[in-house]
């Protein structure tokens, strides 16, 4: 390999036409078998399932930007299954497996780091709770357990265990937690997908949704109108608002969740630490900046809008967990829009409409599914409409007969 | 900072106060079918638009009504919730249920 990227170097040949990952774009014919809303992480995993598992590849995956422009290129990588619920841990475990492997699925490196979880308790009650998640993610075979406060001084050395006077009672050490490179998950995806014949067509934004006697028919968008047998939306803050158009509601509120990042700086970090209390998590990437996230903002809005005081509750709760931080130069801040639903799980499968299938609710846990979401959500499709298991308690119907999945080790969840 | 006016204390920092929801109608509870009770439940308008909510000042704890645009935030203007609801509803449970 080296010496291939020495003859590029003394080459006067730039290897554009050999080494381009995705291709052209061509024109956006108005028939597909199955067409994609949504060219995020979600949007393309699902169209790559669906050509190297199943054979379909007539496909097109419509996005309104560029590939993994929204929430996939907005949260904060972090990818665990140790969750409460046995559904949840279930859907999560697999989604662990599918990212331990998806380098070499790719043959494209996503920088997949293992370096474990750790969320810190600071009463009696969240050491009870992380107990019982501890448990259930064993049961499930995730590697979880309870570890006391010498254990977490010994893996975060860096780490105050008496940030803003909440002592640290225990930590939950998800040894599978893990972060990898959220581009090049969509990237991967994406170039896997069109290299099968899908089309990925972008600055294409669907305006319509387009039902006929309660079956989908096609979409309207901005270069036209296109048939389609199929239709899945993954348009994550926007769910509401695209399944609208459809012609039905979905019970999600649309929240702003915002995240920062530093300067990068040597490696001190290994873990991804959490602290319960606090609602605030703290992470190095692998170029060495720090990552900065928490809890969506107090209340609804449909803006990616930076606010002061969100910015500064989370910035004076990283400092209380590693004090050096104060002395740290801000790189970056963002948000991004997340579909909230009330349970803190996800909504997936069948809608009110024929042949128009869902995947929403993806509030601030999106992006650790998405290998698991492509792959159920093409065998959804590749079966003409049978639920997988492993997504049959995530159905929207769950709302009308009150059988919700509380999910309470949700990121934004109040522990 | 952002300000909100509560209607009981004047112009305030946002962060004094707690968002509630939006305000719905509420069916009547004695008749309604579970269906249609889950669906006032767990379904708010998701319209980008004006948005009439519940909102509480939390050191007086006093609630009220708050016209916001929800992409904008703008905040067109807020009034006690007696303006909207003039009515008391109390809930009796059926005989015989449990």
């Amino acid at each position: 390999m080296p010496f291939g990227l020495l003859k590029y170097g003394i080459s006067n040949d730039y290897p554009f036409e050999k080494e381009a990952d995705l291709p052209l774009p061509t024109e956006l014919k108005r028939q597909y078998d199955v067409v994609i809303i949504g060219g995020g992480g979600h949007g393309v995993a699902t169209a790559y399932y669906l050509a190297k598992y199943h054979g379909i590849t007539n496909v097109a995956v419509l996005e309104k930007g560029y590939l993994g422009g929204g929430n996939t290129a907005r949260n904060t990588a972090v990818i665990r299954s140790n969750y409460l619920t046995p559904e949840g841990v279930k859907f999560y475990s697999e989604s662990v497996k599918l990212y331990e492997n998806l380098s070499n699925e790719f043959d494209f490196n996503i920088m997949y780091s293992q370096r474990g979880q750790l969320t810190l308790a600071h009463t009696d009650a969240t050491v009870r709770a992380f107990r019982q998640r501890a448990e259930v993610n064993k049961h499930f075979g995730g590697r979880s357990e309870l570890i006391d406060p010498r254990n977490v001084a010994e893996l975060v050395p860096t780490l105050n265990l008496n940030p803003a006077n909440l002592p640290v009672l225990a930590g939950l050490w998800h040894k599978d937690g893990a972060t990898a490179r959220h581009d090049a998950v969509a990237w991967g995806y994406a170039s896997g997908a069109t290299q099968r014949g899908v089309e990925l067509h972008q600055v294409t934004e669907v305006t319509d949704v387009l039902v006929s006697n309660g079956r989908v028919t096609g979409v309207k968008t901005t270069r036209g109108d296109v048939n389609a047998g199929v239709v899945i939306q993954a348009v994550a803050g926007h769910s509401a608002l695209m399944a609208q158009k459809a012609g039905f509601p979905l019970p999600l509120v649309a929240y702003p969740l915002q995240a920062m990042v530093t300067l990068p700086v040597k490696p001190f970090l290994t873990p991804l630490v959490s602290s319960s209390a606090l609602h605030c998590y703290v992470q190095q990437t692998s170029r060495g900046e720090i990552v900065i996230g928490g809890g969506s903002d107090p209340y609804p809005l449909y803006n990616s809008r930076a606010s002061l005081p969100l910015k500064e509750s989370l910035i004076s709760s990283a400092v209380e967990m590693f004090p050096f931080l104060s002395e740290m130069r801000l790189l970056r801040q963002w948000a991004g829009i997340t579909d909230m639903t009330s349970d803190y799980s996800p909504i997936m499968g069948l809608s009110p409409v024929e042949n128009y299938y869902i995947d929403a609710g993806w509030g601030t846990w999106g992006f650790k599914a998405t290998p698991i979401c492509g792959k159920t959500m093409a065998e959804l499709v590749a079966s003409g409409g049978k639920v997988p298991e492993l997504i049959q308690p995530f159905e929207l119907a769950r709302f009308d007969r009150f059988k919700q999945v509380n999910e309470m080790g949700a990121t934004a969840a109040s522990h | 900072m952002k300000i909100m006016t509560c209607p009981l204390n004047g112009p305030r920092n946002i962060s004094e106060f707690v968002y509630g929801g939006q305000v719905k109608a509420m069916p009547d509870h004695q008749n309604v079918s579970d269906t249609d009770w889950a669906h006032h439940v767990f379904y708010e308008k998701n319209d980008v638009g004006i948005v009439l909510e519940w909102w509480m000042h939390s050191p007086s704890s006093f609630w009220f009504i708050a016209e916001r645009h929800n992409a904008t935030d703008e905040i067109i203007r807020t009034y006690p919730a007696d303006q909207l609801f003039k009515q008391r509803v109390d809930f009796v449970a059926n005989e015989g249920e449990s």
